[in-house]
């Protein structure tokens, strides 16, 4: 059998499902939550790669590209973030970070 | 004016200013020392004191004395002027002179209620019956008030005693000489909130509280049935007053009514309500009687007279023997018109007030209290009353209503004179051998008994009071025939022996024998003094005298209504007519004899020749007949009846004493259910009072509380409360939770937006 | 071929991705990540796009796997032990996962056939990079300068949510440099010659 565009796409549903399960699941610290994220966009590229490339349009790389850029940004941020919650909080204990409770 | 349109505005209107200035002057004193002296009252007995100062009570001050004794001049010499009035009226009429009434005349007071096609108003009204009643009223009334000066005499509430006593004769006068329904049914429940008031005068007492209530609350039942009756009549005739209700009834005139039924002839016309189909008399007639029957302790609403003794004996005598309890017999022959154009009416009168008369003297077998013996015996008379008006003999009810109201109010004064002397003891099983200490006291009592047991003999013209009213209602009962009327006949006899026995054994149990009162008590019983006497004096007149005088003007010939006394006010179905229908056969109204009745000149002795002539086109029962009597030993039967009970009651209780004693101590069942008065009270206490307590539980607790409170405030409040506090914890402040609520919430939409697609597609 | 390398590469990736949520150690994850971005990286040049495949591993791996390690390290966290509790997610995650890839098997089922598709990595040009050359800076003018704006942002944001001054570092404040004034700057004095001035006087 060929190689086709249904291959790429389940197994960017696959990273999909399994970036996403991983921010809820996630007991432990929130960097997994992070580092998550990032295999979604990371699903997400294969996507938008394996579409471009299966039908020929350069759109899609194009996009991937900066889904890229974005992801690097956000991933800079969030880190940023992170690392100050840990100046005030000194730990990153998931269960702690409740403090947006109403 | 003529002097009788004087008199009467006098008659009904002298004890109101009377009322109105004993009210005046009992604002001017304060309340709570009325009961000072009743305070020390004791072991439950009616708090009135006795003049032997025995319950060391404090004495009335003297400016209060001042004050009542103003409030007791003027409303007692109001109310003897009134009786004075009346007096004059009657015996006017009595003489049948021209100077007295000759129809029905209607004096306008005021307008009251000028309505659409409604039009009542304030109007006293001088037929017969008025005259005879407003006689009957007033006369009571004013030796009640007379003979409240003595046994009141010791308590602080009497000026508001005289004048709730003058309150109720205005409303009782009022009630009398209505020439409306609504005027009327004012009087009614006057009479009604005068009884409540004077029953419950020793209002400190938790028992009289209980006593009044019931009485104005089983009225009010009662009144329902009058009021949806008032309505009734208006509906079918348009308009409440009396002559143009009646008229249309006796002419047969053509009546629309407003609603639920065609127009027809006024004696044929029909109702139909929800589904259920009735000539309007008889609905009518039915309605206007559930009215009477609470008024007049008839058998289903008779529960409160008993009670009612817990107010001081004069009010027993005036109203619950004289007066109010009769104005339900007064609403029926009123309304005697009504009556004669129905059967099913007039047999539930017959009825009730045959099995009345038997219910109330079954139970007043057992009482051992003088006082409720003595309602009893009332209740039964009005039984009597009832039972007669049923059968259409409106005339023999009416004299019995006369003669009763004498020897009925004696015998509570009596009463109250035995026990005023034997310093409130009411128990008969206390009293005894009193013959010796108040011979005035037993001579009265005698007389009453003589006159209630209607001692006479047959066949003449020689008896007490009760002898020719009583007969004439037993044999107008026998004549009438049919089913009903035979149950009252017999009822009425066995109902004349057990009074017989029950009064005598009063009698005997009071005054002979050996005492069985403490000594104390005995040694100083002693007779009431003249002011209380004098009153029972006149009564005693009465009851000896007025069967004799007015026999027969008040009955004269069994078959037929005397016109010369009578005129128009009692409308009986004359010869050749009737109202009875099923076995006695029907014959139709004679427009002749209809027309001189209603028009009601002085027939002197024209509807003698007339109904001598009509013979012949009559039906088969003994009411048209003329000049039928009832058989012999019809008229013999009471006089057994008396007699057997007076020997029974002399044997029982004058000879061997102890086996009723005995009797009574073995208590079988037939002893507990008359003693417990065919345990109607408890019947009403648990089908009623406890019934309306459990749905008022129901619908308080369970529908109000748990259902329209809990759909509704309280419950939509919780909801929220829940709802919020459920909601609320959704915010745990974990982002991953919130980042989990989002992917569901996406996952969702996905759902719903591929479901909508395939489904578009 | 093509095939077995596919289901080598993505077996790979899959295992990866798993194990970066799966590990106990942050350290381990990151290290798991970095793997799986290799991985994909493999696959994007297996269908062609290498441009795409060097970018990942530049950027991705280069700069924002590696800034994970710093944080994850500079940052000394303890190894929390998996907590209890875990199970109750695990569930109802599991179940909404589930529907989730359910979804998007759908979708994609339910997209137009892949037959029939033309195959092309490189259109309008020789090579991958040169194709993506060719609309960069033409077609996709606006997005490449907005995602080097967002790039400049995401710069921004980092340092202003990060700096603290220490307290004994020597700083400059242009503001104040540029906002001096001659008066308060200089200060005419006349010297006698030979003699020194005393520039604070109160310190004598």
């Amino acid at each position: 059998m060929d190689l086709t565009l249904g291959h790429f796409l389940a197994l960017s549903a696959a990273l999909f499902t399994i970036g996403v399960f991983g921010i809820f699941v996630n007991r432990k610290n929130i960097i997994v939550i992070l580092m998550a994220i990032e295999l979604i966009l990371l699903s997400v590229n294969i996507n938008l790669a394996a579409f471009s490339v299966f039908n020929g349009t350069i759109t899609g790389q194009v996009f991937a590209m900066l889904v890229l850029t974005v992801a690097a940004a956000e991933a800079a941020v969030g880190l940023a973030i992170l690392v100050v919650y840990f100046r005030n909080r000194g730990q990153i204990a998931v269960d702690d970070v409740n403090m947006m409770r109403g | 004016m003529s002097w009788q349109t004087f008199a009467a505005v006098v008659v009904v209107f002298a004890p109101l200013i009377g009322a109105i200035i004993g009210g005046a002057v009992n604002l001017f004193t304060p309340l709570n020392d009325a009961f000072t002296k009743l305070a020390t009252a004791d072991d439950g007995a009616h708090g009135h004191d006795d003049h032997d100062d025995h319950h060391g009570h404090a004495s009335i001050p003297a400016n209060r004395a001042k004050l009542d004794k103003l409030a007791m001049i003027v409303t007692t010499g109001l109310v003897v002027m009134a009786a004075l009035c009346a007096a004059s009226l009657f015996f006017a009429q009595f003489f049948a002179a021209s100077s007295g009434v000759a129809d029905t005349q209607s004096v306008l007071i005021a307008r009251w209620i000028d309505v659409g096609a409604m039009q009542a108003n304030w109007a006293i009204r001088i037929d017969t019956m008025s005259i005879v009643m407003m006689f009957v009223v007033t006369s009571v009334s004013s030796l009640v008030h007379i003979y409240s000066w003595g046994y009141m005499s010791h308590d602080m509430g009497r000026a508001r005693f005289f004048t709730y006593l003058s309150l109720f004769t205005f409303m009782m006068l009022m009630l009398i000489t209505a020439d409306n329904f609504l005027q009327l049914f004012f009087g009614w429940e006057g009479v009604g909130l005068a009884s409540y008031l004077l029953i419950g005068f020793w209002y400190h007492k938790p028992s009289a509280n209980a006593a009044s209530i019931k009485a104005f609350v089983t009225n009010r039942v009662g009144d329902v049935g009058f009021a949806l009756g008032i309505m009734t009549v208006f509906l079918v005739f348009g308009t409440v007053e009396f002559a143009p209700v009646f008229e249309a009834i006796k002419t047969n005139a053509t009546v629309t009514p407003f609603a639920f039924g065609e127009a027809g002839h006024a004696q044929d016309v029909v109702i139909s309500v929800l589904g259920v189909t009735a000539p309007a008399m008889e609905i009518i007639g039915v309605l206007l009687f559930i009215g009477a029957m609470g008024k007049s302790a008839q058998l289903l609403l008779h529960v409160w007279l008993p009670d009612a003794m817990e107010g001081p004996t004069p009010v027993s005598a005036l109203i619950h023997a004289a007066t109010m309890v009769t104005a339900g017999v007064v609403l029926v022959v009123l309304c005697s018109p009504i009556y004669e154009f129905t059967t099913y009416a007039s047999a539930m009168i017959t009825f009730i007030g045959a099995a009345t008369a038997i219910f109330a003297a079954t139970v007043a077998l057992m009482q051992n209290d003088i006082k409720r013996v003595i309602a009893y015996s009332t209740c039964s008379q009005l039984g009597y009353m009832f039972f007669a008006a049923g059968v259409g003999a409106y005339d023999a009810a009416m004299f019995h209503l006369f003669t009763h109201a004498f020897f009925k109010a004696m015998l509570f004064l009596t009463a109250g004179a035995v026990i005023h002397g034997l310093a409130d003891e009411q128990d008969m099983r206390k009293m005894g051998g009193l013959r010796a200490k108040m011979p005035i006291a037993w001579l009265m009592m005698l007389i009453g008994t003589l006159a209630i047991t209607g001692v006479g003999i047959p066949g003449t013209h020689i008896g007490f009071a009760g002898f020719f009213s009583k007969d004439a209602i037993l044999e107008e009962a026998f004549l009438s025939g049919g089913m009903y009327a035979q149950f009252a006949f017999w009822a009425g006899i066995v109902a004349a022996l057990l009074t017989s026995f029950y009064s005598w054994r009063l009698m005997i149990m009071t005054f002979h024998g050996k005492t069985r009162a403490n000594k104390h008590d005995f040694d100083h019983a002693h007779d009431a003094p003249l002011v209380m006497g004098m009153p029972l004096y006149l009564l005693a007149g009465g009851a000896v005298l007025a069967g004799v005088v007015f026999y027969s003007a008040f009955i004269g010939d069994l078959t037929k209504v005397n016109k010369d006394f009578w005129g128009s006010s009692i409308y009986k179905a004359e010869i050749a007519e009737t109202s009875h229908d099923g076995e006695d056969g029907h014959a139709p109204v004679t427009e002749h004899v209809v027309a001189a009745n209603s028009h009601g000149e002085e027939n002197h002795g024209d509807d003698h020749a007339e109904a001598s002539g009509h013979a012949a086109a009559d039906a088969d029962h003994g009411d048209g007949h003329h000049g039928i009597h009832p058989p012999t030993w019809v008229l013999w039967a009471p006089f057994c009846a008396w007699m057997s009970g007076l020997v029974l009651a002399i044997i029982f209780y004058g000879f061997v004493p102890h086996i009723p004693r005995s009797m009574g101590e073995r208590s079988g069942p037939m002893h507990a259910f008359l003693s417990n008065k065919w345990y109607f009270d408890e019947i009403y206490d648990f089908v009623f009072v406890k019934g309306s307590k459990a749905l008022g539980d129901f619908f308080w607790k369970i529908i109000d509380m748990k259902i329209i409170d809990g759909l509704g405030p309280n419950g939509i409040s919780n909801l929220t409360k829940a709802s919020a506090g459920g909601l609320s914890r959704l915010h745990t402040g974990y982002l991953y939770h919130y980042a989990f609520i989002i992917l569901i919430a996406a996952v969702v939409f996905g759902a719903v937006a591929l479901s909508g697609q395939s489904g578009a597609n | 071929m093509q095939l077995i390398a596919f289901y080598i590469l993505s077996t790979v990736v899959l295992i990866s991705a798993i194990s970066v949520i799966a590990s106990r150690n942050p350290v381990h994850s990151v290290l798991w990540l970095i793997l799986s971005f290799f991985t994909a990286a493999g696959l994007l040049v297996l269908i062609g796009a290498e441009f795409l495949a060097m970018l990942l591993i530049v950027v991705y791996v280069g700069a924002v796997a590696v800034l994970f390690l710093f944080v994850v390290m500079m940052l000394d966290v303890d190894f929390a032990e998996m907590r209890k509790g875990f199970a109750d997610y695990f569930v109802v995650g599991g179940l909404v996962a589930l529907a989730l890839l359910a979804e998007i098997g759908v979708v994609a089922a339910s997209a137009n056939s892949v037959e029939g598709r033309n195959f092309d990595p490189s259109p309008g040009a020789d090579t991958n990079a040169e194709a993506l050359s060719n609309v960069l800076y033409t077609d996709y003018l606006l997005l490449f300068q907005m995602a080097g704006i967002v790039l400049l942002v995401a710069m921004i944001g980092a340092i202003v949510l990060t700096l603290r001054h220490r307290p004994d570092v020597k700083r400059q404040k242009v503001e104040e440099q540029t906002a001096r004034r001659r008066e308060e700057a200089v200060e005419l004095i006349k010297v006698n010659p030979g003699q020194g001035i005393n520039v604070h006087p109160e310190q004598d």
